[in-house]
């Protein structure tokens, strides 16, 4: 049977990972080669690594580290942040990279999803979408029930700080139909909470959608993972903190999801 | 140490396949011509782009190839690079290598599609390729599409999602998988191995 997918998250600028260090052991801590190595080892299904680097030396920076990831894993992993075009998408697939994600590229510019997906393949598109919880009603948005009451949701771009007015499950069937393989879902409403998943959110485009959907934003504690798979239907789980800190390192995550009965890789 | 020559469609990521195969202990290079495929002991083509294009990048090396693998050659055909070896695929026009008969069909609309992820393996036969891999043990996959073979004794592998589909096969010197051994961690560096020992036999 399919696993579920534990993918822990890698911010990286200037070719170091920022946020959240503290595998002691390590040697170089920031070292992006080395954090994939370590995650790889213990277990982790799959890796994302987002870029936050502001600067023209961009591009030679990712090749690098990408290239250096690439030959140190064997497991498959997606680089997103800033990726505008297939030049970009090239640039970092040829060093080595499995998927690319885009996001606020995609917003400002659906075509590019199928232009992408043309040249590379869908299964290596991955749409990454930045979603915050709407209370107001508005007409020709999907309204959804939660414990909070009624809500849509909306889609922000430029790292969660610009709202769009467009309906994130909406865009998540329209970027399907243009060629997006996975979807990347974050709550902007959770992220960084650690009070657990928008399990409304991830189902709401989970079960509208015919590709696989990769929760992210809120994870705090293992039962959260287990809650997005289980009532979010997510395909797979994203996290930072709760692994990078080492308060829940991979294999405790995996060892109680696959006691409460999730598949898990062994 | 034996040369492994990855053909290149000319799309994507060689990289993982390349260092993957390295670490099998083979030479590797990356080949687009007959000449560079002549003095290779193995062959591996990868998994990316669609059936389509491959077919017309293989155009110019197809008779090369074929009278390689006719010779003896080991050949590893991984994902849409196994997809190859049939004789034609749902995904697009064109006559495959025909290595196998049968046809390359569409995941069923049942399941999310591409099937993406790791899944396990139910070893249907014993084969060389998977010596000392367990029943059961996952591997990556990302596909559309999955190969049926018309004859079932080249099936060395099956995988449930959505259907029970042929996941490996080989027949002589023939080698597919449908997952990536590449990017299956030390099970799919197993599997490489193993197709190394083949070689150099």
């Amino acid at each position: 049977m399919l696993a579920k997918r534990i993918v822990p998250c890698l911010d990286v600028d200037h070719g170091r990972v920022v946020k959240g260090i503290n595998f002691i052991e390590l040697k170089h801590a920031g070292d992006p080669v080395e954090m994939a190595k370590r995650y790889s080892d213990e277990g982790a299904d799959e890796l994302v690594f987002l870029d936050i680097t502001a600067s023209h030396e961009k591009r030679d920076i990712m090749r690098q580290y990408v290239e250096g990831v690439a030959k140190a894993i064997s497991i498959p992993f997606t680089v997103g942040g800033g990726i505008r075009n297939v030049s970009d998408a090239r640039n970092v697939l040829c060093s080595g990279a499995d998927k690319v994600s885009v996001n606020t590229a995609a917003i400002e510019n659906p075509p590019v999803i199928t232009e992408l997906a043309d040249v590379f393949g869908r299964q290596c598109i991955v749409v990454a979408i930045d979603a915050k919880r709407n209370r107001t009603p508005t007409e020709g948005k999907l309204m959804f029930d939660t414990p909070s009451g009624k809500v849509w949701f909306e889609v922000n771009t430029y790292g969660g700080r610009k709202p769009t007015g467009i309906d994130a499950v909406a865009w998540a069937m329209q970027a399907e139909k243009l060629g997006a393989g996975e979807f990347l879902v974050t709550s902007m409403d959770r992220d960084g909470t650690k009070d657990g998943y928008d399990i409304e959110l991830t189902r709401a485009i989970s079960e509208r959608v015919n590709v696989p959907v990769i929760a992210s934003g809120g994870a705090g504690v293992p039962k959260h993972l287990y809650d997005v798979f289980v009532e979010g239907k997510a395909d797979a789980a994203l996290a930072a903190s709760i692994f990078h800190y080492n308060q829940y390192p991979v294999p405790v995550v995996k060892d109680y999801l696959r006691k409460m009965g999730v598949t898990i890789r062994q | 140490m034996p040369k492994a020559v990855i053909f290149d469609y000319g799309v994507g990521n060689l990289l993982s396949l390349k260092t993957a195969l390295e670490k099998a202990d083979f030479s590797v290079t990356i080949g687009t011509s007959s000449a560079d495929l002549a003095d290779a002991d193995a062959i591996a083509l990868p998994g990316v782009g669609s059936f389509t294009a491959a077919l017309d990048r293989l155009d110019t090396v197809k008779e090369t190839l074929q009278k390689k693998v006719s010779d003896g050659t080991p050949i590893l055909g991984i994902c849409l690079g196994m997809q190859l070896y049939f004789e034609s695929s749902e995904e697009g026009p064109g006559a495959g290598l025909s290595f196998y008969q049968g046809r390359v069909v569409q995941l069923p609309k049942t399941v999310k599609v591409p099937h993406m992820g790791w899944n396990t393996l139910n070893i249907i036969a014993q084969n060389p390729l998977f010596d000392g891999i367990a029943e059961g043990i996952y591997v990556y996959f990302v596909h559309s599409l999955y190969p049926a073979p018309k004859d079932p004794s080249v099936v060395v592998t099956t995988t449930e999602y959505g259907t029970t589909f042929t996941s490996a096969v080989a027949k002589g010197n023939i080698f597919g998988t449908q997952f990536h051994p590449e990017k299956s961690g030390d099970v799919g560096l197993k599997i490489l191995k193993n197709f190394q020992r083949i070689v150099v036999k």
